[in-house]
């Protein structure tokens, strides 16, 4: 029997990471969506750096950003008494980095082909542009969503290069999925790195047919 | 029915456009926002809806101030109790015909309002449709479903952005008589956005005519028609005039009804929902008009009208002209070559003999 601590530790950090990046990529694609500001090439090129970016790049500014002494290690620091870089709350605000395109690129694809006809429909029935988000617009973008989360959730379970910088190899704190494969190979386990390493390609595969048979039209893209 | 006051007085540009208004329209059942395409006639709804702002001025509607750039007032389009409907429609894909309608009326009943949802889908006749996804429908199906939409939102002011557009001849006849009775059946008045004329002719009491981005006329419909040359305004094919006739008798045997413009009588195919002593409009096509200068001999034409020339438009270039004729105190417009012009040397004020080859009730599209 594998050890299962690092897989709940994979399945906690993706859900806690696509929960968290469903609140900030809803506003974000919204205006990404719906701006007219001349600022959007910028956030949208902000927004799609982690797909190309080496996760290392991410992860070592990250890893600066979360010293003690740097302005966001520092914050945390003075509110929970602890460090973030090689905990599990520092592994999600990397997850958090690294996957924001995954949440706000399908969103974004899903708003834009809405458009704003139905808001305006919306508005000219009495409805608020929160009733209208809410009734019109999130329904009308409900694969577009569902997408997202899938996408979202898949891509961190995914991850290695960012958890490997900031998280290190901690079990059942930063130990997640990839990083006992890497350490398995290391360690020359290679049946259980087969086990975990099967488990995630089946894993990543069903959840990609899953994406496609439900969507055609909001594939990622890299702009 | 009510009449309210809009006071538009504003200016809103957009790279390539502007649009320029300052009038104060009485609303009182439909008017007709009338012109060419880009003249800014869907500007100037969407900014009366909140949907464009303008750049400076403001929009009073009855005692509300919608939008006062002066004063830095901006009602969101969703306080203005106007409803829109909208030239592509724009019923919610991911509701049924049902979910659509009560989105109106759940709002509408939130605001204070009562719509009644039963009398509202029975007169427009979509009860068979109400389970039906809104992407299912027909094109004509949809605008009812919308228009029947606005209703039950129970708006103040309902605006109206060209609905038949798209639609067959068969479609249009079945929606217009809907149309005609809006105004009494949302008990308010209606601003009707056409670049049709004969639709305008069927539909509106009044008429506002705009013209690259500013009014040039509103009165209205048949003073304006008199005055306003609105034909070469039109995307309609082609010159045409608009005459009022009243309808003196609907069964003159034939299968004919017999009525007056002015007071010179005319003969026409009756119509089913005509009534005696109705004031009707006539759309006559400036084709279908020829001029005689003495009664014609036996001749298929029923109506061979006393007429007078009132004068000539004439372009130097144009293989044709045309004539308007005064009949009755309206003026009818021919057109004719100017071969036929030389041949019978017209001049103003001369007596002549209209023949009507055809004309019909404005918005009857048979």
């Amino acid at each position: 029997m594998p050890d299962l601590g690092p897989v709940i530790l994979s399945l906690q950090l993706a859900g806690v990471t696509t929960v968290i990046l469903l609140m900030i990529g809803l506003p974000l694609a919204l205006w990404l969506a719906y701006t007219d500001s001349r600022f959007k090439p910028v956030i949208e090129a902000v927004t799609a750096l982690p797909l190309v970016l080496p996760p290392t790049v991410i992860g070592f500014y990250l890893l600066l950003l979360m010293n003690p002494d740097a302005p966001l290690g520092g914050i945390w620091g003075s509110l929970t008494g602890g460090t973030l870089s090689f905990s599990f709350a520092g592994l999600v605000i990397g997850s958090i980095v690294y996957s924001l395109p995954f949440m706000v690129q399908p969103l974004q694809s899903a708003f834009e082909a809405v458009g704003r006809g139905p808001l305006e429909a919306a508005a000219t029935l009495r409805a608020s542009p929160l009733d209208a988000i809410l009734h019109v617009l999130l329904p009308q973008s409900a694969r577009g969503l569902l997408t997202a989360c899938v996408l979202t959730f898949a891509h961190t379970i995914g991850e290695f290069g960012v958890v490997l910088m900031v998280g290190g190899n901690i079990p059942d704190r930063t130990r997640v999925i990839s990083i006992a494969i890497y350490e398995h190979v290391e360690s020359i386990e290679y049946a259980e790195a087969h086990v975990l390493s099967a488990g995630l390609l089946a894993f990543a595969f069903v959840t990609l047919v899953g994406v496609y048979a439900l969507n055609r039209s909001y594939r990622l893209r890299v702009s | 029915m009510s009449a309210d006051l809009l006071h538009l007085d504003f200016k809103l540009r957009r790279p390539g456009f502007k649009l320029e208004v300052d009038k104060t329209l009485l609303l009182d059942g439909v008017t007709a926002v009338f012109g060419p395409s880009g003249s800014g006639k869907t500007t100037l709804l969407r900014a009366i809806a909140g949907l464009e702002l303008p750049d400076e001025g403001c929009i009073r509607f009855g005692d509300a101030v919608w939008f006062d750039s002066a004063a830095g007032n901006v009602l969101s389009a969703h306080r203005r109790n106007v409803a829109y409907v909208f030239q592509d429609v724009r019923l919610f894909s991911h509701l049924d015909v049902r979910g659509n309608l009560d989105f109106a009326a759940r709002r509408a009943a939130r605001a204070g309002r009562s719509p009644d949802f039963e009398t509202a889908v029975e007169a427009s006749g979509i009860g068979s449709l109400l389970e039906r996804p809104a992407a299912s429908l027909s094109g004509g199906e949809s605008r009812r479903v919308a228009l029947t939409r606005a209703i039950l939102s129970c708006p103040d002011l309902l605006l109206l952005d060209e609905p038949l557009t798209g639609l067959d001849r068969a479609a249009r006849r079945a929606i217009l008589p809907y149309l005609r009775e809006l105004p009494e059946r949302s008990r308010c008045p209606v601003l009707y956005v056409s670049h049709d004329l004969e639709e305008v002719a069927a539909l509106a009491s009044q008429i506002v005519v705009i013209d690259s981005g500013q009014v040039s006329a509103s009165g209205p419909v048949a003073e304006v028609s008199r005055t306003l040359d609105l034909g070469p305004l039109s995307d309609a094919a082609g010159p045409a005039s608009l005459v009022e006739a009243r309808i003196q008798s609907v069964e003159e045997g034939g299968g004919l009804m017999r009525l007056t413009i002015g007071d010179v009588p005319v003969y026409l195919p009756a119509a089913r929902d005509a009534r005696s002593g109705e004031t009707v409009r006539l759309f006559i096509d400036a084709r279908d008009v020829a001029i005689a200068l003495r009664p014609p001999g036996p001749v298929s034409i029923r109506n061979v009208l006393p007429a007078h020339v009132h004068r000539i438009v004439s372009k130097d270039i144009s293989a044709e002209v045309l004539i308007d004729l005064e009949v009755g105190g309206a003026i009818i417009r021919a057109q004719i070559t100017r071969a036929a012009l030389e041949d019978l040397s017209l001049e103003t004020g001369q007596a002549v003999h209209a023949l009507m080859k055809s004309m019909r009730l404005a918005g009857d599209f048979r």
